[in-house]
């Protein structure tokens, strides 16, 4: 059976090289009958900077961070300032129309439910 | 079968040296397979979770920020001691995903902690700790005497 297949997140349709480079987010992805958990940690975005695209079953994620607002001069910096991107292919056992995501503290949760009809039933037995 | 070991005086010292210099060339291999880049950033590869901590300062304040996604408020601890500033926490393991099949875990899970030295004096009973976006933002009003002064020279 197919699962979340990971798409290279770096490349882009040929013709439309886009010249900026992107943080790939950790994720973390769990499944269970009834569907398809993912996590993404994407620190500094939020609900108004994200941006997430179904295109058939390839989902891409796209997060924008917020601008910093501190007025004030920059002594050392660890952190990135490009923008984060993810591509993955979804299991087409996944019913694309209930996905549904929320942000908590950076964190993207999205929930990527199974169709009902390939959801493991119990059968019963006539008599 | 009998036992074929190598007789050895045991008063012989030969043997522990080598010991150490088996442990120097894993502690040298060891090094060699960790080439900078990996040391620095790959924080995964170390099983260490390391937050980018970026620091900022202004006339009235210093600020330092971590990037600390998922977290809870309260498992965030952050302390000033002798001009260092102390950020460490952690993270734990969701147990409503226990029973699922896990089939990429790329988060960390554990504790953190990262210090930075302040450049300049502050305030210690002023700070205040914003959490927001997972990204904590710690503001640190300066102490009077580490702020820039505007001194008048009058000239005769």
């Amino acid at each position: 059976m197919n699962t979340v297949v990971e798409q290279n997140g770096r490349t882009t349709p040929a013709g439309q090289e886009d010249a900026r480079n992107y943080v790939t987010p950790e994720v973390n992805i769990f499944e269970t009958k009834d569907g398809y958990v993912l996590q993404a940690e994407i620190p500094g975005v939020n609900k108004a900077g994200l941006d997430l695209n179904l295109d058939g079953n390839v989902l891409t994620i796209l997060g924008h961070r917020e601008k910093n607002e501190l007025q004030a001069e920059l002594l050392h910096r660890e952190s990135s300032a490009a923008d984060y991107r993810r591509v993955f292919e979804l299991d087409p056992a996944i019913d694309t129309a209930k996905i549904d995501a929320k942000m908590d503290q950076g964190v993207l949760t999205i929930h990527l439910p199974k169709s009902e009809r390939v959801k493991p039933r119990k059968v019963t037995v006539s008599d | 079968m009998s036992n074929l070991t190598r007789w050895q005086r045991p008063d012989l010292s030969v043997w522990p040296t080598f010991g150490r210099l088996f442990g120097l060339r894993d502690e040298l291999d060891r090094l060699l397979d960790n080439p900078l880049g990996e040391l620095t950033r790959g924080s995964q590869l170390l099983s260490v979770w390391n937050p980018a901590l970026d620091l900022y300062e202004d006339k009235d304040n210093v600020f330092v920020k971590a990037e600390l996604p998922g977290m809870k408020k309260e498992d965030i601890e952050v302390s000033l001691h002798d001009g260092a500033l102390s950020i460490s926490g952690e993270r734990k393991s969701e147990d409503k995903f226990q029973d699922a099949e896990t089939f990429r875990s790329e988060r960390f899970v554990g504790r953190f902690q990262r210090s930075v030295t302040l450049p300049s004096e502050v305030k210690g009973d002023q700070v205040k700790a914003q959490y927001k976006d997972g990204i904590l933002t710690v503001t640190l009003p300066k102490s009077e005497a580490a702020k820039p002064k505007q001194i008048e020279v009058k000239v005769d």
